[in-house]
């Protein structure tokens, strides 16, 4: 382990929304290659560290720092995070109705693009590309060409959330419950959507509920997240031993 | 949650509202200018200066002494300053030395100008395939195109050409559509227009290519009067775009137009406008009053006429192209974006008459409000008793970016025939700051962001509009947001 590189950095973190500290005193390290799952009962501050590493408005970061790629993450805007190769999969993926997929999408890699000094994808490449990751994702071709997210069903949703993240190439996706609301094909299709993105150059923070998901991607580390903060590590059988025992035989200790 | 802390504000952004209005220059060209001042005696200035024929004189006293009993109409939800119309001059002409007879001849500086507003007369309009009639201040100054447009039997030239070249036409059209007894300004600019273009398109022909015209007003304390016609004979087809900026001043300028769009058995009449007129500062100082009368004919069978506009500039904006419905089957939409921002006041919207049996009808409207503006659509349809089978839709839709700006609506319907079936939808929404953060948490900074969210809300009218001036119109709804958010 310790010859791989560090990824992603947090220390001593403390994050707050609105007046309530939710994050406290977190510590976690991630190199390149790995896949981390983070698991742990509602409420337990899991999306709120995916919204303090995207730089959601909402959350405050109190104490403590996060490194990413070796720069200072806290002190970036969302976009730039964004464009560094941070790709939130959100919980809850937004509705904009009009939008067109594939505009969106064209807009968000020119963005990047733009911020490694590369030209404007040539719509060619950016077509057949789009249409190879849809179909690997199961989304119709017709979907590309609706709003974003507009009048999508819960897995639909998801399916297009994991297909922006194969458009943009992360460094680090956080996939927020990419799991909730999927049935088992549409989880299948997930899995195989992420595990095709891990590489030795890439990492992953999946959180999620439920063991299910973790049968089809492989964590390299599974933590347990309880009061904000990290109360167990392990490896994925950690991940069984949860589905078994629930979680109260950690959060009573 | 803190409503305070619940907006992505941006200083950067905010900066930005300052070169919010890039067509603000003037030229400094020198110009005919008539003195301020309005009676029998100006009007009948402009009507010799322009050489015209008795009968549109007779017209013009008759339209004057008709606006001279008539009370400025108060019932739009506009705050205006008082207009003091001896104030205005009526007619301001670039000075030539002789009149042009090709491009070349056109002073190389008036064409810098068209230039600077991103319409190279020579070449774009070549590339694009457009034939552009430029009106700069009260007189056009070239058209371009007009040999082949000939070929096909087009006429298109300036309002104050066709009048020497085919008096007839005008004669037959002119005021048929919008009389000047039909609301102040039209009587207005029935006594004081000084040019604006003319089309017919005659039988069958499907016009060769889109026409366009830009409109600028440049001097100052004038008031812009033109007038449109365009007369589409029996199944002709055709597209006309029309583009107006000015120069940022602090006084307010008058914009008084009427555009009169005829349409005949199995005609199409498509009319689009990308309207900028200077809107003012931030604290709502200068911009241009815009009360456009426009309306539509469809007096023949199957007919057809499509309103596009996208309205970003203005100070005040008040217009309602509307479409008459006469013929059997005869079809009127009406797309309509309308954005404004800062102190800019909106009040448009479209009226569709249906006279005819199966009369169509269609009405998209996108409202955008930011800052402390005031959005209004107003909108009438009627369904007359003969109207059997008519059918109209509206869609009207607002869109607010902050809390302190403000959106309308004031539909009217009024159907007189049971065969009949309307439908009207509207909604409310608002920017959220989740799609914000969705788009930038995809890499898109928050100016592209809004940008996007506002051309998908605008999609279905964006979509109505010529491909070419599509992507102008997109660019031109993200310039005027500017500092719009935060």
């Amino acid at each position: 382990m310790s010859t791989k590189k560090t990824l992603l950095s947090i220390e001593n973190l403390d994050a707050s929304i609105g007046d309530k500290n939710i994050i406290k005193n977190l510590n976690l390290t991630i190199h390149y290659g790995e896949t981390h799952a983070i698991m742990g009962p509602n409420g337990s501050g899991k999306s709120t560290l995916a919204k303090a590493l995207a730089g959601h408005p909402d959350c405050e970061i109190t104490k403590g720092s996060i490194k990413y790629k070796d720069i200072d993450l806290l002190t970036l805007p969302v976009e730039e995070r964004s464009n560094e190769g941070l790709f939130l999969g959100f919980q809850y993926p937004i509705e904009i109705p009009g939008l067109s997929n594939s505009v969106f999408l064209k807009a968000a890699i020119n963005a990047k693009n733009k911020h490694q000094e590369l030209k404007d994808v040539s719509a060619t490449d950016f077509i057949k590309e789009l249409k190879e990751n849809a179909d690997m994702m199961g989304i119709n071709q017709s979907f590309l060409s609706r709003g974003v997210n507009e009048g999508y069903s819960g897995g639909e949703k998801k399916r297009n959330e994991i297909l922006q993240m194969l458009m943009l190439k992360p460094t680090l996706s956080v996939l927020d419950e990419t799991d909730s609301g999927l049935d088992i094909d549409s989880m299948k299709i997930v899995s195989k959507g992420i595990n095709s993105m891990l590489g030795a150059n890439t990492s992953s923070i999946v959180i999620t509920h439920y063991e299910r998901l973790l049968k089809y991607i492989k964590p390299d580390v599974v933590h347990v997240f309880h009061n904000g903060t990290i109360i167990k590590s392990g490896d994925h059988m950690l991940a069984r031993e949860l589905e078994e025992k629930g979680y109260e035989w950690l959060t009573n200790e | 949650m803190d409503p305070e802390n619940n907006q992505v504000s941006n200083p950067e952004i905010d900066n930005l509202i300052e070169k919010n209005y890039e067509y603000g220059f003037t030229t400094d060209i020198e110009s005919e200018t008539i003195a301020p001042g309005l009676n029998e005696d100006v009007i009948r200035l402009i009507s010799k200066k322009k050489d015209e024929p008795q009968f549109l004189l007779d017209w013009r006293l008759k339209a004057f002494r008709h606006w001279s009993k008539l009370k400025e109409p108060e019932w739009g939800h506009l705050n205006i300053d008082k207009i003091n119309y001896q104030n205005i001059s009526y007619f301001s002409a670039p000075k030539l030395e002789n009149a042009p007879k090709s491009l070349d001849d056109v002073d190389p500086k008036l064409l810098e100008t068209y230039e600077k507003l991103g319409i190279p007369l020579h070449e774009r309009a070549k590339l694009a395939g457009v034939a552009v009639d430029a009106v700069f201040d009260s007189v056009s100054v070239a058209t371009t195109f007009k040999k082949k447009l000939l070929e096909a039997g087009v006429i298109f030239s300036s309002f104050s050409e066709a009048v020497k070249d085919h008096p007839e036409l005008i004669k037959k059209y002119l005021g048929k559509v919008v009389p000047y007894r039909d609301n102040y300004f039209a009587a207005l600019n029935a006594a004081v227009f000084t040019d604006g273009s003319f089309v017919y398109i005659p039988k069958g022909v499907r016009c060769p290519m889109e026409l366009s015209t830009y409109f600028r007003i440049n001097e100052a304390n004038t008031g812009q009067f033109e007038r449109t016609l365009i007369v589409a004979d029996e199944g002709s087809h055709v597209s006309y775009l029309e583009g107006c900026t000015a120069p940022m001043r602090d006084e307010n300028q008058l914009h008084a137009a009427v555009v009169e769009l005829v349409a005949l058995d199995d005609a199409e009449i498509k009319y689009s406008t990308v309207q900028n007129w200077y809107p003012g500062d931030e604290d709502g100082k200068g911009g241009i009053y815009n009360f456009v009368t426009k309306r539509g004919d469809c007096r023949g069978k199957n007919s057809k006429i499509s309103w596009t506009q996208i309205e970003t500039g203005s100070s005040v904006t008040w217009k309602y192209p509307s479409c008459l419905l006469r013929g059997d089957n005869s079809i009127g939409e009406f797309y309509s974006i309308a954005l404004s921002n800062h102190h800019q006041q909106a009040d448009t919207g479209t009226k569709m008459i249906h006279l005819g049996k199966n009369t169509k009808s269609k009405i998209i409207s996108k409202g955008i409000s930011a800052k402390k503006a005031q959005n209004t659509y107003r909108g009438l349809v009627t369904i007359a008793k003969n109207a059997d089978h008519s059918r109209n839709y509206t869609q009207c839709d607002s869109l607010l970016i902050g809390d302190k700006c403000g959106a309308h609506t004031f539909p009217s319907i009024g159907v007189n025939n049971s065969s009949s079936i309307l439908e009207h939808e509207a909604t409310t929404s608002k920017i959220s700051d989740d799609q914000l953060f969705y788009c930038m948490q995809r890499g898109i900074n928050e100016e592209d962001a809004i940008g996007l969210i506002i051309s998908g809300f605008c999609k279905e009218v964006l979509n109505e509009l010529p491909m070419e001036f599509a992507v102008e119109a997109r660019a031109l709804l993200q310039v005027n947001l500017e500092g719009a958010v935060g």
